[in-house]
């Protein structure tokens, strides 16, 4: 199977690309990391730009034809590749093969106790793409509880939007900080040290909100908690 | 007013007209308030069907068949129309709809009419139009009326005055409405009881009564109005004569197919199960109601979004409001901010092809007043793809403004750097030196177009080593 990292978390979020390596080889997977593979499209597609969004649709179904399953650490990236990909280019085996990270772990492996320990106070945020395109369902939610040590505490208003969307979150900057504003009062409501989601990209955008006001709350991709372990803490995955 | 009154002149682009509703904190309170409650309200009254969403397949179906053979379907309205003794009159857009009801008043002797709630008169500006030509048009419905008389906009397509709360209202009341005492309270039986009182003797004076349509049944050639006060009633059966403005879309079949609407729309729009009060009326019943009935068809850009076979779904709309209430752009800025009759998600996608015309900057910002977030899709009652047809729109747009302007040549450039690994992971190298930028990993500040970002939000340091470095120094 192939690892799709995701152009922003290849750049920007390594740490996350490398806990779901760690976490598949635990459960026994081969991974493959295909170097051809840049960015899904979804930047170029969701703003309008949809001619531009085909190489790329076109280069994600040529590098990954021939693997089992492509698993990628976004719901709103895999969301892409296969609710819009088969639309610009055509469907192939790579699209049809793609799976968000929790939908690979339960539904293909099924595995629902990933052996992880997280020893921390953590709320999770399901982001919209992967609850609503995908319909990800409580597969997150499942393999949260089955870590050992993590206080998982319910966020208020959690299938909110946190005011991400993309290029929305510049093209109406003032909208989206009114959205983030508001998720971040839920998500310092809760207590917890550590908000925890699917996507990076979400995570980015409340982490930078969180950050900015100095909130003391850290925001890290549900495979980083997933592949920690007693013997090997998250925060040593580097 | 532009060419095209659906949305108004002078309101600037979505993000500007957002910034002043965001610091609005009484707008805010309002919405919040609001919003949230006919939220949890909808989803208790959709869960008691365990039909819900076969109604909603069946709801859509039936929309796409009209919309498929709109041009017979309308044919066999008319006909049913015109043999119950009603008139049918054909408007291509605004103006045209405007002087054939300007015309039918007059020739009614009128110089005030009074109207039901209706979004098709709101969107060709009718009140206006009517006040030019020396008729005063008189709202009737609760929120439309607070509007009317707060010479103010509509910011809900149910709820109208939804960005008032009740001491807004009590002070318009106060300045605007003579039969109200000047200790008229804020209590809500207070101002309903003050609206009853300045309404009825419009009611019994009134001539012409001018009405929307939520429904029109070819087969029939009845019109549908559903409503939750009685004034409509009022309206549809004191005057002599009934003008009804329908946007050509609203038909259904069969009367058997309202079975279906009359479920999802009440849930959708109020979280009723049944609306109060349904008015269904055919041509003119000698001795019984308006003994002159017409009915005003209109196009007003409807043709243009049916040429689009995405864009079309739209047009399915049973304006509801569902997707304004759960939209989390809508709550934060109100519906004005939209700069049309129709804000929220709906008005985003059907009000530029309303307008028809991607080069108008308002109309163009609308489709990008949307996060994705896909929440109004989940409760539209039709299955309008929202986001589908936002990002349809949002191709268009960047269609008009052409391949030159900054935005689509970042845009090319990411492309190309996208096109190639080696590039791609050139980019990520050069880019990594912005790490000299952060202080404890955060960087919080960036030029422009960054310091949209940066003006609220910190950026993570892009770290010296990218993943696909990483693997190909240790696993490549």
């Amino acid at each position: 199977m192939a690892l799709f990292a995701t152009c922003l978390t290849d750049t920007f979020y390594p740490d996350t690309a490398r806990a779901v390596v760690r976490l598949l080889e635990r459960l026994g997977c081969t991974v493959d990391f295909p170097l051809g593979q840049t960015c899904c499209g979804q930047m170029h597609f969701n703003t309008g730009y949809r001619e531009q969004a085909k190489p790329l649709a076109q280069r994600y179904a040529g590098v990954f034809a021939g693997y089992h399953a492509v698993v990628v650490p976004s719901g709103s990236c895999a969301g892409m590749v296969r609710e819009f990909h088969p639309g610009l280019v055509g469907a192939s085996p790579a699209t049809t093969m793609t799976y968000e990270l929790t939908e690979f772990l339960v539904d293909v492996l099924g595995v629902t106790d990933v052996g992880a320990y997280f020893p921390h106070r953590v709320t999770y945020h399901p982001t919209c793409h992967s609850l609503r395109m995908l319909g990800v369902g409580d597969r997150p939610l499942t393999l949260l509880r089955a870590v050992r040590g993590l206080d998982l505490v319910e966020l208020p208003f959690a299938e909110t939007c946190c005011g991400f969307g993309g290029t929305f979150a510049v093209k109406n900057a003032e909208t989206s900080t009114a959205m983030l504003a508001d998720k971040m009062r839920c998500v310092l409501d809760t207590g917890a040290e550590v908000v925890t989601a699917g996507d990076n990209s979400c995570l980015m955008h409340i982490g930078g909100g969180l950050s900015r006001v100095r909130a003391g709350v850290r925001p890290v991709h549900l495979a980083e908690i997933l592949a920690s372990t007693e013997e090997e803490p998250w925060a040593a995955i580097r | 007013m532009g060419s095209n009154p659906v949305t108004w002149l002078g309101t600037p682009p979505f993000p500007k007209a957002a910034h002043a509703a965001l610091g609005d904190s009484q707008l805010r309170a309002n919405l919040r308030k609001a919003t949230g409650t006919i939220r949890a309200k909808r989803a208790e009254a959709v869960a008691e069907l365990s039909d819900w969403e076969r109604l909603r397949r069946a709801g859509e179906a039936i929309k796409d068949d009209v919309l498929s053979r709109l041009d017979t379907y309308l044919e066999r309205l008319e006909r049913a129309v015109t043999e119950r003794g009603g008139v049918v009159h054909w408007a291509r857009d605004a103006a045209e709809a405007n002087d054939t009801v300007l015309r039918l008043t007059r020739e009614a002797g009128a110089d005030e009419v009074v109207k039901v709630k209706s979004m098709a008169t709101q969107e060709i500006g009718l009140n206006e139009a009517l006040a030019a030509g020396g008729v005063h048009a008189i709202e009737t419905d609760l929120a439309e009326l607070i509007v009317q008389l707060g010479h103010d906009r509509p910011s809900h397509i149910l709820v109208p005055a939804i960005h008032r709360n009740r001491a807004e209202i009590r002070d318009i009341f106060r300045r605007q409405m003579p039969s109200a005492p000047p200790w008229l309270s804020d209590k809500p039986v207070a101002l309903t009881e003050a609206a009853r009182r300045h309404l009825r003797r419009k009611f019994l004076s009134a001539k012409v009564a001018i009405s929307g349509a939520n429904f029109a049944v070819a087969d029939t050639g009845s019109i549908v109005v559903v409503e939750s006060e009685g004034n409509g009633r009022m309206c549809l059966t004191l005057p002599r004569t009934l003008i009804t403005v329908m946007g050509l879309e609203k038909i259904v079949p069969t009367w058997r197919d309202l079975e279906v609407f009359l479920q999802l729309l009440p849930r959708s729009s109020t979280a009723e199960r049944m609306n109060p009060y349904t008015s269904v009326w055919t041509g003119v019943t000698p001795g019984d109601g308006p003994q002159r009935f017409h009915l005003v068809l209109l196009d007003n850009g409807r043709t243009n979004a049916l040429a689009d076979p995405v864009g079309r779904q739209a047009l399915r709309c049973i304006r509801c409001s569902a997707c304004l209430n759960v939209c989390p752009v809508y709550e934060r800025t109100g519906g004005q901010a939209y700069g049309s009759v129709y804000p929220g998600p709906i008005g985003a996608i059907l009000a530029p092809q309303l307008v028809g015309d991607m080069h108008d900057a308002q109309a163009a910002s609308l489709p990008y007043a949307s996060s994705l977030c896909g929440a109004c899709y989940e409760v539209c009652p039709v299955r309008i793809n929202i986001p589908e047809v936002l990002v349809h729109l949002r191709a268009q747009a960047t269609a008009a403004k052409g391949s030159r302007g900054p935005e689509a040549l970042g845009m090319a450039a990411a492309g190309w750097v996208f096109a190639d690994p080696k590039r791609y992971e050139a980019a990520q190298r050069a880019g990594s030196l912005a790490r000299f930028l952060a202080r404890d990993g955060w960087i919080t500040r960036l030029p422009f177009p960054g310091s949209r970002w940066t003006a609220s939000r910190d950026v993570p340091a892009p770290p010296a080593e990218s993943f696909r470095m990483w693997w190909r120094r240790t696993r490549g």
